[in-house]
């Protein structure tokens, strides 16, 4: 169908981004394929060490999911995103494919072992979610192809994630938010995952902040120097949700306290996260 | 500009009363309450995505009726403000909001109203920090939400009574 209609039709998901995108005339597509009727898109399995989700699963289905509370951090994420009702909307699939660079899912998923499974006329391909995105809302997506579900590993034992944003009000996208991974041994550090959101055109990685913490045995000084690297690889805009600099200690102090909760989650301890408010 | 899109029919259940119509494939769910069905209790606050004045259940769910388009509606049951009230007798969480004083210029009411409507369908005793989860969505910007809270504090009680 989308083959037909061309590169001027638009899918609709949970519409949550989009139809505000296109009141504003933002986006204007030609013709709108709504795939809220297709059966058998909704879904959430525990399928070999892995999580899977149908694409038009709503981000309200996972948050009340005891599947996916399995993975602390993707519980995090659907349970932070925005307000109720746009949570019972909202889809993980539509997410990734929007690609804001605001998006709560991206952020989180590129400090997961992910891929995204796409669809298209030739068949099915499967991306590594840290490929997927390649700029402000552009993924390798062709304009006949769509996301059918999201594969997320499920983290070795010993691992903790956590995923924290700051927030001016619940509706909104964060002002900067933060995805922690940390798989331990004892007090050392085996590997690290952080990616931070909100602070350029797509979500980041910060691969000096994830350096400095592998193999390293984890102190508050080694936490202060991880979160200063994070800081200094992000890359806000002054808007008017915050200025740059204020975005750049924002990053520096979520990155610490998410390495904080991740550190104890690896230790199996339970901890409630939520985001923070202005 | 969009080539033009014949009427799409559709079939929606608002406030158990079914309605079998034909809609522009751009009408928003909003407009058709208000518009067509002339349900006006549910309000058009931000328009934005943002406010929730336009919170009516479908499905059972909360949804921003500003950020649906009617045709996503069709086979879906709808309620909406109106549909709250039994033979004219004030639901319990509206009787709530009054006793309270859960409101003043009322603009976002009809919103919050379904919140608290879904929140206590599911959670009959709700903790601050619940009702708090549930009507993050909805913007007052008279009461300072003190009241809002205390209404819903006392619709739960009074349901645990009933």
């Amino acid at each position: 169908m989308l083959a037909q209609l061309g590169e001027e039709a638009k899918l609709l998901a949970g519409g949550q981004s989009l139809i505000p995108l296109m009141k504003l005339r933002l986006a204007n597509p030609r013709h709108l394929v709504d795939l809220n009727f297709v059966s058998g898109t909704s879904y959430i399995k525990e399928e070999s060490g892995a999580l899977r989700f149908g694409a038009l699963t709503r981000h309200a289905e996972i948050e009340n999911s005891a599947v996916a509370a399995k993975v602390p951090i993707i519980h995090d994420c659907a349970a932070g995103i925005a307000d109720v009702q746009i949570r019972n909307r909202g889809t993980i699939g539509g997410s990734v494919a929007e690609a804001d660079p605001s998006g709560d899912w991206a952020t989180v998923l590129l400090t997961q072992n992910a891929e995204v499974h796409c669809l298209g006329p030739k068949g099915e391909r499967t991306v590594p979610f840290s490929k997927f995105i390649t700029d402000a809302y552009t993924t390798l997506l062709g304009h006949d192809e769509l996301v059918r579900e999201i594969v997320v590993k499920l983290p070795p034992k010993n691992s903790g994630g956590a995923y924290l944003g700051f927030k001016r009000t619940a509706p909104v996208y964060p002002t900067a938010s933060v995805a922690v991974q940390l798989s331990m041994d004892g007090d050392v550090c085996k590997d690290a995952a952080i990616a931070m959101g909100c602070v350029g055109l797509t979500a980041i990685k910060a691969t000096e902040a994830e350096s400095a913490l592998r193999g390293q045995k984890i102190s508050d000084k080694l936490i202060a120097t991880a979160a200063e690297a994070a800081r200094a690889a992000s890359d806000p805009q002054s808007d008017m949700r915050g200025s740059a600099e204020y975005k750049r200690a924002l990053v520096g102090a979520l990155v610490k306290r998410g390495l904080e909760i991740a550190m104890r989650r690896a230790r199996e301890e339970r901890v409630e996260v939520s985001h923070i408010y202005a | 500009m969009p080539d033009s899109v014949g009427k799409v029919p559709i079939k929606v259940k608002v406030n158990g009363k079914q309605h079998t119509l034909e809609v522009e494939p751009r009408l928003l769910l909003v407009e058709l309450l208000r518009e067509v069905l002339d349900l006006t209790g549910t309000h058009v606050g931000c328009d934005t995505t943002y406010c929730g004045a336009c919170t009516v259940l479908m499905n059972g769910a909360a949804v921003k009726s500003c950020t649906v388009f009617a045709v996503q509606a069709d086979g879906a049951e709808i309620l909406t403000v109106e549909g709250l009230e039994k033979d004219g007798k004030l639901h319990p969480i509206q009787k709530a909001f009054g006793d309270a004083y859960g409101l003043q210029c009322g603009y976002c009411t009809p919103g919050l109203l379904i919140s608290a409507y879904q929140l206590l369908s599911h959670n009959r005793q709700p903790s601050d920090k619940d009702i708090g989860r549930a009507i993050a969505g909805n913007t007052c910007r008279c009461t300072g939400y003190q009241n809002i809270f205390k209404a819903i504090r006392l619709a739960a009680q009074s349901a645990k009574g009933a």
